[in-house]
């Protein structure tokens, strides 16, 4: 088991090795490619993103600072959010404005930063909920058990053994709004594999997660990949994104900044300031800074900057 | 005081067409709200379209099961014109437009321009629609009596609307038991729990809430129907207090339980006409029949408001269910 985690692992960086490491870069294997992707509210360009493919099968990690527009771009990917301009694509197929339910059943779910356990249904019936190709749902039909029992036995199999998985078995007669924060992230992603789906994407799967918590749910991640499954996840936690992740895309101010492998990114200029800014190295106590020569030397920079920006928009 | 027929018009109430039709009107708006978390405040508006949509078929000589239609047809047109643009919205959007909708039509059919179709402001006499229904009544003429309740075989208040009417409320408990057990009711519950949950597990919750919005509907233009059959189409009969009363009933039997519904349908009844029989035969001359009706209706406020404040799960509803914070 431990070996073949590992080769898969290995599989995906060999696969990534020749990626070049800049933003936009191109992958060998891309399930998800995006295209001139904007989101502006009111004056404010929350998404401005170019160029962006992401590898199948592969774990990749979506970091910024806050503001960076993560989740505005996680919302328009998965049908949450309208773009005001853009394309993207899933497994060949232009998803552009495609409602968020269409969305899932192509094999996309998401789950969400604050999580959406349904508090006052059973853990089990959480589960049930996410199965899909259940003829009971419509209206007409659900009204002749016969029609549908069988469907129903299956998706409660399938539920238990997802459960025993995650560990919450034990809850499964309990209200999903008895569960603790990590209970319910756990049981967000459970249900959302209840989808059987293709690409998995987890906005924050960390916040809120007591640390006991957190290596299994890091275990749970791994699973999903070593199943043949992409994710895409928004972390802010520096230390989850380089344990787990083999690919990470860097944003900042809505656009993507740097990409590359989590080992080496955190060194990447781009990211550096991104994070701390240009100029965290320099010390405002400093006099020097004072100096009409400095100042407009900063002006001057600062301006090129504003430069580069408008011409990346066009 | 005559504890005898005092009991015994309470007990009349248990059985009376109009608890049947409150009880319809209420699994109606338990679809809407108990299973869906649609916050309907326009009830009555369905119940409306039902009971006018009946009576004015009748009145061009259509047969009972047409006119029926033509209620029920009335009523879903209603909930996709309210639905489509409000569905789509937070929930609060759909109580403030299905409470000015509800009015909106209770308005135009009392107009007085549409006398011709509606009756205006008189509304349509009993006369004047009730003929073909009461002609499909199988039992024999004149009236019968079991025990102290003496009723029409036929004829307006009468056994026979007795008989169909609580004949409708058992049909309605039951596919409403079904589908609440059913995975269709478990979508719903999904959609009350948090919409955004469900679509993101590839549902199409607008949909959902739709045929939620028709089919519950549907239950109150039936309620609707044989609300008015005892006595006469009103507009105003069918205005916000109607839809208050409902909204009692429902919290009083339990949200989202299958029989809550009928059962806060009979208690308020009976707990209402027991206060009014009560004041009304008090042997001291401190209040008036007509004091002691407005009387009582004061008395279902508060009710109402101690129920929400210390029971708002209702008499059926699971504690545990309130118990958990909602979001």
């Amino acid at each position: 088991m431990a070996a073949s985690t590992l080769t898969r692992k290995e599989q995906i960086a060999r696969d990534l090795a020749h990626v070049p490491h800049k933003p936009g870069s191109t992958k060998p294997d891309p399930i998800i490619v995006a295209d001139h992707v904007t989101r502006r509210f009111g004056g404010m360009t929350a998404v401005d993103v170019h160029h962006l493919e992401i590898q199948r099968g592969a774990i990749t990690a979506l970091i910024g600072p806050n503001g960076a527009g993560k989740t505005t771009l996680f919302n328009l990917l998965t049908g949450f959010d309208r773009p005001n301009s853009g394309e993207w694509s899933f497994e060949g197929t232009p998803l552009s404005r495609m409602s968020a339910a269409k969305v899932a059943r192509s094999g996309m779910v998401r789950t969400f930063q604050l999580t959406k356990a349904l508090s006052r249904m059973t853990v089990l019936e959480n589960m049930r909920l996410g199965a899909t190709g259940q003829p009971g749902e419509n209206m007409l039909t659900s009204l002749f058990p016969p029609a549908w029992k069988g469907r129903e036995d299956d998706i409660t199999e399938q539920a238990l053994e997802l459960l025993a998985r995650f560990k919450l078995d034990t809850k499964k007669d309990d209200f999903a709004g008895s569960l603790s924060g990590g209970q319910r992230k756990l049981l967000e992603m459970a249900r959302a594999l209840m989808t059987n789906p293709t690409t998995v994407m987890l906005d924050e799967p960390m916040a809120g997660v007591n640390p006991a918590l957190t290596q299994s749910l890091l275990g749970h991640i791994e699973g999903l990949r070593d199943e043949g499954m992409t994710v895409l996840f928004v972390e802010h936690d520096m230390h989850m994104v380089r344990h787990i992740s083999d690919w990470v895309v860097v944003m900042a101010e809505g656009r993507v900044v740097a990409e590359g492998p989590p080992t080496t990114i955190m060194q990447d200029q781009a990211v550096v300031d991104a994070y701390l800014g240009a100029h965290h190295d320099t010390d405002l106590g400093d006099d020097s800074l004072l100096d009409d020569d400095v100042i407009d030397q900063l002006e001057e920079e600062a301006e090129a900057e504003e430069h580069s920006r408008a011409e990346d928009g066009e | 005081m005559d504890w005898t027929r005092i009991l015994t018009n309470v007990a009349g109430e248990l059985f009376a067409p109009a608890t049947a039709a409150y009880a319809l009107a209420a699994i109606g708006l338990n679809v809407h709200f108990g299973m869906t978390g649609l916050i309907n405040m326009g009830q009555a508006g369905f119940m409306l379209m039902g009971a006018y949509g009946f009576a004015i078929a009748t009145m061009n000589g259509w047969p009972v099961w047409a006119a029926v239609l033509a209620g029920l047809i009335a009523a879903a047109i209603f909930a996709i014109i309210l639905g489509i643009p409000t569905l789509q919205l937070r929930g609060d959007y759909l109580a403030i437009v299905t409470i000015a909708a509800a009015e909106i039509a209770r308005y135009t059919v009392r107009s007085s321009s549409l006398t011709w179709l509606t009756g205006g402001n008189a509304g349509i006499s009993g006369n004047d629609f009730k003929g073909s229904f009461q002609n499909l009544c199988p039992l024999p003429e004149g009236s019968w009596a079991l025990g102290p309740f003496q009723y029409s075989n036929c004829l307006s208040n009468s056994w026979w609307l007795r008989i169909v009417g609580w004949s409708l409320v058992a049909i309605a408990v039951v596919l409403v038991w079904r589908w609440m057990k059913s995975p269709w009711g478990r979508v719903l519950k999904g959609i009350r729990e948090d919409e955004d949950a469900v679509r993101s597990l590839g549902k199409n919750v607008y949909s959902y809430k739709m045929q939620a919005l028709v089919l519950g509907g549907l239950f109150g233009a039936l309620g609707g129907m044989i609300y008015v059959l005892p006595s006469a189409v009103q507009a105003d009969a069918l205005g916000r207090t109607l839809t208050f009363n409902v909204w009692t009933i429902l919290l009083l039997g339990g949200a989202a339980t299958v029989f809550g519904p009928v059962l806060g349908s009979l208690i308020m009844w009976a707990v209402l006409m027991l206060i009014k029989s009560v004041l009304r035969d008090m042997p001291w001359d401190v209040i008036t029949s007509t004091q002691a009706e407005a009387f009582s209706w004061v008395l279902v406020g508060v009710t109402l408001m101690v129920l929400v404040i210390f029971r708002p799960q209702g008499i059926l509803g699971d504690p545990k269910e309130v118990a958990i914070d909602g979001r």
